[in-house]
């Protein structure tokens, strides 16, 4: 009974991840496609991987991509730790009124928080880069919020206002009380908010400046006259960089926590 | 320095990238190509063709969050059971989907359920007649639940995780079978994880205008499509903002009655 | 010690992301160049680059509503743009395109005399746009399940092909495909005939498989669909990828649609906007874009050059007498418009 139960739950569980990944195999089998076009098989080649790289124009849009990523994400993790952090130690009705409002980036269509920023941002500033950041750390923000503030809720706070009693400066008593504990969910919020940014196209093409192209808003270019094999050559790769990166990660800090494990009883 | 004013660069950042571009709409939303004031873009969600998209587009909505949450709690209970260092790869592989383009994914769907496409080759091989599945409304359907399954599994599954072992004992040793644990005490405390699900789930799949156009073909029209019509086709500013604006008042509305009991307290968690 | 590091690092990120966008080079000559997707082969503009020093920042955008809400917006100061025939005739009404000197381009004389004729319907005097694509809107078929030759609009209402037909998910390329049917013109400001058409199109609504823009095509070469409403360049495309298809320019007439380059009102360096449309003329550039997106060219010098096999292809240089009913899109008042968008909005609602 409880083998079968166990069978049935990996069977499941496999379904899930077909259904999540087979989209993506299929764009992985598209990039070894000898064709321009994604409905014919034209054989198998590598030609796109070899041509990627010979195309300044995608590895522009990969280089402002990646700068956009982890730039925003990094600005948004900053900002949303710390934003977690006061509105915690908030009054319940004043938390209520900032949750509501981090809430509506999450809520509202992305074409209409894209729209407004736009009509906004051209009020006092010129887009380009730095008006696409802002408006990736914008709908950015919210998610790193949403996971630290779990981790914020199971902390211990009294241990923290001992410290500040005892005379440790504010800074100083996070870095070493409040920081250690809540490290797993600032890291989550990050990779969250790099793969948010990573994945926009709406509000990027609103709010970006001309000559500032992502993958994105390139292959949204693209649609009409047809996806150009290269982008499938590129999303695999960093989807590969991706999943090996994962891959070490989860092999390390597997060993890592056996290791704490281990360690655990002669304490 | 109180800890509450950390907040502050955030709350800065909140009126100045969040608030003030709102009220630009707003303001957008209730006025008229003269500038003058009315109150007619925000009621046109009444009129009959956009009534008629926001009911689907709830309908759709509202089917593509019962199916995510019905599909993510089992995954969410067997993630639980897992050994704790694959857990947290298991939630990874989750997201890593989003690191290919999303309108790459779509048209792989399209690729997937098109008449020719790979699943009917599948089923022609099995010896099963071909499915009409493409260009409708289920085929949307898929796509939309494909598109934000992680987003229900991701914050269930924590807050099913966050649950202590002890208690889930104790219902057992009080007598409790396994439906029993589940219906009287795991739901109840998963469902913080449940209703920030819900939020990233059911609102976005109201508008997911791509996913619509792509794999509805064309035939579909969401409250999504019609505001992204109104503000690239149409041209129409006006008319979309207020289209949104009411939205976005519906949604909140609707929102402040399933979150009552979910502030301070239990609050949401995505992970 | 290793947070604070990784504190410095996090700050030291959000400093340059910021400082990215203001470290251009201001003393560099610059246009910003506004066009559709993949309307041009980005090794062009390398070399024009390469041969004026002039730094190109480009742009793109899927539709002419889109090109215009992004522009209008006034969020980026385009000095260049290129967009289809009504929605120029739109920018030079609101006085949005400069007068341009067409005469001064040295190799303006490429462009066919019949090109700069049909420019004149929307641009009278020729003064302020510059032919750069050209093509029809037709039926794209498979030879293997249209059994008889098309020819005309019928084969989209009569049910014959029910379930396996693709229309255009744009508002005036379905309303035109029903009202050139019925006969009317495409520019109609009748509501009478366009109500007609409107109930055609929801009559013909359960035949069809999809309403698509961009992957109509493909949904035809993949044999998904037996025929679909598309613009001839799509349709050579098609023909590449798979043998058995044909397009066809219903006799009943169709659109025929002209994209031309603009010079912008914010455009301050025309001198610089002029070398970038002569260059754009010159035959070597020219046939480089021309083999790079397979439209019909209006450059006469490129269709001499041609292969026998591309000179010959209906689809590319299509016969005059092809072409006799076709119309351009002309801009229609607000009215009218207004019109379409409800009555599209009911079409899709259905």
């Amino acid at each position: 009974m409880v083998r079968w139960k166990r069978v049935l739950s990996k069977v499941y569980l496999a379904l899930i991840f077909l259904f999540l990944y087979l989209p993506i195999l299929m764009l992985i089998v598209l990039s070894f496609n000898n064709s321009r076009s994604r409905v014919t098989w034209g054989g198998f080649t590598l030609n796109w991987y070899v041509r990627l790289f010979s195309d300044s124009r995608i590895l522009d849009a990969l280089r402002t991509t990646l700068a956009l990523g982890i730039g925003s994400a990094a600005i948004a993790t900053l900002i949303g730790t710390l934003g977690a952090m006061g509105i915690q130690a908030m009054k319940r009705r004043n938390y209520q009124i900032v949750m509501a409002v981090t809430n509506i980036p999450v809520l509202n269509a992305d074409i209409v928080t894209g729209i407004a920023m736009m009509l906004w941002f051209v009020r006092f500033m010129p887009l380009g880069f730095s008006s696409v950041l802002i408006g990736h750390v914008t709908f950015s923000i919210p998610y790193v919020i949403l996971s630290v503030m779990p981790k914020l809720r199971q902390l211990n706070l009294s241990i923290y206002e001992a410290a500040r009693d005892l005379g440790a400066n504010g800074v100083y008593a996070f870095g070493k009380i409040i920081l250690p504990q809540i490290w797993t969910g600032i890291l989550s919020g990050f990779f969250m908010a790099l793969t948010m940014s990573m994945d926009d196209f709406v509000i990027t093409y609103f709010t970006k400046g001309a000559g500032v192209n992502t993958l994105s808003t390139m292959i949204y270019g693209e649609i009409r006259k047809g996806i150009k094999p290269e982008m499938y050559a590129l999303s695999t790769l960093i989807f590969a960089v991706v999943l090996i990166i994962l891959l070490c990660t989860n092999f390390l800090s597997g060993r890592g926590k056996e290791a704490a494990e281990k360690k655990q009883p002669a304490d | 320095m109180k800890r509450k004013y950390w907040a502050a660069p955030y709350l800065v950042w909140v009126v100045g990238f969040v608030v003030l571009p709102l009220i630009t709409i707003g303001v957008s939303a209730m006025t008229d190509d003269q500038g003058h004031f009315t109150w007619e873009n925000l009621l046109s969600i009444g009129d009959p063709i956009n009534r008629q998209a926001l009911l689907f587009s709830l309908a759709i909505a509202l089917g593509c969050t019962v199916i995510c949450i019905l599909l993510a709690y089992p995954a969410a209970m067997i993630l639980r059971s897992l050994r704790l260092n694959k857990r947290g790869f298991a939630i990874l592989i989750m997201i890593l989907p989003m690191w290919m383009n999303f309108i790459l994914r779509i048209l792989a769907w399209q690729m997937i359920l098109s008449p020719n496409g790979v699943l009917n080759f599948l089923i022609g091989k099995l010896g099963a007649g071909p499915l009409q599945i493409s260009n409708s409304w289920i085929a949307l359907m898929i796509g939309s639940v494909y598109d934000f399954l992680p987003f229900m599994i991701l914050p269930v599954f924590n807050a099913i995780s966050d649950i202590d072992e002890d208690t889930i004992e104790a219902a057992r040793d009080l007598g409790a079978n396994d439906r029993a644990v589940f219906w009287k005490v795991i739901l109840p405390l998963s469902a913080p994880g449940m209703i920030s699900g819900i939020i990233m789930v059911f609102v976005p799949a109201m508008t997911s205008f791509v996913i619509a156009d792509i794999l509805g073909g064309g035939k579909i029209q969401l409250i999504g499509n019609i505001i992204e019509q109104e503000f690239t086709k149409s041209m129409n500013w006006h008319a979309g903002s207020g289209l949104s604006i009411s939205l976005m008042i519906f949604v909140l509305i609707s929102l402040a009655f399933t979150m009552k009991n979910d502030l301070k307290d239990k609050g949401t968690t995505i992970w | 010690m290793k947070k604070r590091i990784l504190l410095t690092g996090l700050a030291a990120v959000l400093a340059a992301g910021i400082l990215w966008g203001c470290g251009s080079d201001k003393n560099k000559e610059t246009l910003t160049v506004f066009n559709y997707g993949e309307y041009m082969d980005p090794e062009v503009l390398e070399l024009f680059e390469e041969e004026t020093g002039i730094e190109v920042k480009y742009e793109e955008a899927l539709t002419p509503e889109e090109m215009y809400s992004k522009y209008s917006s006034g969020a980026i100061e385009y000095d260049l743009l290129c967009t289809s025939d009504y929605m120029l005739e739109r920018l030079i009404r609101e006085g949005e395109l400069q007068p341009f000197d067409m005469n001064s381009l040295e190799y303006g004389e490429n462009i066919g005399e019949t090109y700069w004729k049909t420019a004149e319907r929307f641009d009278p005097g020729n003064r302020y746009v510059l032919p750069y694509f050209w093509g029809t809107v037709g039926i794209l078929y498979d030879k293997t399940k249209v059994k008889k030759p098309v020819d005309s609009w019928e084969v989209l209402f009569n049910g014959e092909y029910a379930g396996s037909l693709i229309m255009q998910n744009s508002i005036r390329d379905s309303y035109m495909v029903a009202l050139k049917y019925l006969g009317y013109s495409l520019n109609t400001k009748d509501e009478a005939q366009i109500r007609e058409a409107q109930a055609l199109l929801l009559k013909q609504k359960p035949d069809v498989q999809a309403y698509l823009v961009d992957e109509a095509r493909d949904e035809v070469v993949a044999g998904n669909a037996a025929m679909a409403v598309v613009y001839s360049g799509e349709a050579y495309l098609g023909k590449e990828y798979n043998e058995n298809l044909e397009y066809v320019v219903p006799k009943e007439g169709s659109n025929i649609w002209l994209d031309c380059w603009g010079v912008t009102k914010y455009c301050d360096n025309t001198d610089a906007a002029g070398k970038f449309l002569d260059f754009l003329c010159r035959e070597d550039i020219a046939m480089k874009n021309f083999e790079y997106i397979y439209y019909s060219t209006p450059n006469e010098a490129v269709i001499e050059n041609l292969d026998e096999s591309l000179r010959t292809d209906k689809t590319i240089v299509p016969d005059p007498e092809e072409i006799e009913n076709c119309e351009l899109y002309l801009q229609l008042d607000p009215d009218t418009n207004k019109l379409y968008n409800d009555l599209w909005k009911e079409l899709k609602a259905d």
